[in-house]
């Protein structure tokens, strides 16, 4: 029998406020276990969690950026679970009543343009992180840091969509890139910062229900998320083909052997009681708030995408390359305030400024080399005082140095040579030295010429002007 | 409800094993009485007519209360652990919770 599979994504990002979903405390970590908490946090007897207004805010600018609805009443509530990175014992969250309803986002998988709704966003905070035994001293203990415990995250829950691993990588892709736009989580997957579990079931082809599913809990890169629903579907296609029924449960995915296994029963005890939150009082969010919020949504990757191919005249695969991180989107954009030659940037970003980027994993706005250095090097080469190769070796050394391109040219004697009498003497000479090549291109090989020019450029390191060389060959080279 | 009690002692053998209460068999017998009969008490507010009544999840009429996203520091992680009845290296430290 042919399946299909059915896959839904539920999305935690972790918000980037200053402080904690219902405490003072910060969220950055640079200090040490536990120095970043409070009574609140801890959950010490006696204390009351005050919401961070941003937290909403925030939220809010998700939901609407993505066609959901900001509820008008909604409320939190407390999901209640056992462990020792929980302090209080219960997590509060959002149940019946999220901040957001609905929604949807566009994504495009090999060419096909694919809608995927969203059911909810609602607001949590997250719990502490555990290091278990040998990993920090003692095998038999774990190691508990409250630093995390209260940070705000939102869970971004889509309907069951998406039909395929490579679907489901795509949306965790699109989301992230939109969460990056709206400035409201920092997509870091390594740090936590964005962690996906997936539900995924097979139902025959043509069929109405849904079938059993199995939810993998924790992936934390996108090739983990393909590759453990890949690997999902293929065990539960096995499981109904001999017979069998999938049994719903919780699974973990194994990275290492990329295989899901069933989390044990024990860590299973799904029975969360949840009940309205009796510390923090109902939202009722007011219109005014919405309208707002709705002003402050900046353009959006697919409008970006769009209005570079239409305004500066970009093939669609440079808009694609450039829009796919905001802060490279950015830069371009800077860049050719600068410099109003679009596809000569985009070459340089795309080409050199992205090579240099990875080499020192440096994000864009981190780059030495600022669109402002980048503009007036490319307005050197475009007003011939130096050449597009030695542009090159001095983009390298901008980027090494974070001088301006004038100094570096001014110090290392750069400027390009556009004397034709001096370049006339320097290509005699070259000429001079290489009897056998001129005879051979007299010959008919005329191939010859671009060992010439070579030669040429050699010989003033780099610096004579490639168009004057070519028309000063011709000329000495009956 | 097998019994026919509004709360069965698997019912309160399960709510105590979620609240990690350890009960013996006289002590589960016990509370499930006990429980039975507050249940039973409570029953009189089905009586109450609560048709028009807004359901409440909150004694005060009071909504939005936000505080701006401004940090503070409180406590040091040595103030945090100072109640702790095992540290290490600045953390908590509890008995190895997965194997």
């Amino acid at each position: 029998m042919d399946y299909e599979c059915v896959i839904g994504l539920e999305v935690h990002a972790q918000l980037l406020t200053d402080s904690k979903l219902f405490c003072s405390c910060a969220t950055t970590f640079q200090a040490a276990p536990n120095d970043q908490t409070c009574p609140v946090c801890l959950g010490l007897p006696g204390v009351l969690p005050v919401l961070n207004r941003q937290a909403v805010e925030l939220t809010m600018r998700t939901g609407l950026a993505m066609q959901g609805t900001v509820a008008a009443a909604n409320r939190f509530a407390r999901k209640n679970y056992f462990y020792p990175d929980l302090p209080k014992g219960y997590q509060i969250s959002q149940f019946e009543e999220p901040l957001i309803e609905g929604g949807c986002l566009d994504l495009e998988v090999d060419g096909v343009s694919r809608q995927v709704r969203l059911n909810r966003i609602h607001l949590e905070e997250d719990a502490g992180k555990s290091i278990h035994g040998e990993n920090l001293a003692d095998p038999d203990k774990s190691y508990v840091d409250l630093n995390r415990t209260g940070v705000p995250l939102m869970e971004i829950v889509s309907a069951p969509d998406l039909r395929s691993p490579e679907e489901a990588r795509a949306y965790l892709q699109k989301l992230k890139m939109v969460l990056e736009y709206l400035d409201v989580c920092d997509g870091n997957m390594e740090e936590g910062s964005l962690r996906c579990d997936a539900n995924v079931s097979l139902r025959p082809v043509g069929a109405e229900t849904l079938g059993t599913r199995t939810e993998i809990k924790n992936l934390n890169s996108f090739r983990n998320v393909q590759q453990a629903i890949a690997y999902e579907m293929e065990r539960q296609r096995d499981v109904l083909e001999n017979g069998g029924s999938v049994v719903q449960e919780t699974r973990l995915f194994d990275a290492a052997r990329a295989v899901t296994l069933p989390m044990r029963s024990k860590e299973e005890a799904h029975d969360y009681r949840y009940f309205p939150e009796p510390d923090l009082v109902p939202l009722q969010i007011e219109p005014e708030w919405i309208d707002q919020v709705r002003q402050s949504i900046p353009e959006l990757p697919d409008a970006r995408r769009q209005r570079f191919v239409s305004e500066y005249d970009l093939p669609a695969y440079d808009a694609d390359v450039l829009v796919a991180s905001r802060a490279m989107a950015d830069y371009f954009e800077a860049t050719v305030e600068l410099f109003p030659q679009p596809k000569i940037v985009s070459n340089w970003v795309m080409g050199d400024l992205l090579r240099e980027l990875n080499q020192a994993h440096h994000s864009p706005h981190e780059a030495p080399v600022t669109p402002t250095h980048l503009a007036e090097l490319l307005r050197l080469i475009d007003d011939g005082t130096i050449s597009g190769k030695i542009a090159k070796t001095m983009f390298e050394d901008m980027y090494r140095t974070g001088r301006r391109p004038e100094d570096i040219v001014a110090e290392q004697g750069l400027v390009q040579m556009s004397d034709s009498d001096a370049l006339r003497e320097v290509i005699e000479q070259v000429l001079a030295r290489h009897p056998e090549q001129v005879a051979g291109y007299r010959g008919g090989k005329e191939k010859l010429l671009g060992f010439f020019v070579g030669q040429t450029m050699k010989a003033t390191q780099g610096k004579a002007n490639p168009a004057m060389v070519n028309t000063l060959l011709k000329q000495l080279l009956p | 409800m097998t019994d026919g009690r509004i709360i069965s002692e698997q019912q309160v053998a399960q709510v105590a094993r979620l609240a990690r209460l350890a009960l013996d068999a006289d002590e589960q017998r016990r509370l499930t009485d006990q429980l039975n009969a507050i249940l039973t008490y409570m029953e009189q507010l089905n009586e109450v007519p609560t048709k028009d009544v807004e359901p409440t999840a909150h004694v005060f009429d009071l909504v939005n209360v936000y505080r701006a996203d401004e940090t503070r520091r409180t406590l040091t992680s040595g103030a945090a652990l100072s109640n702790a009845p095992e540290t290490e290296q600045h953390f908590f430290v509890v008995p190895r919770i997965v194997e």
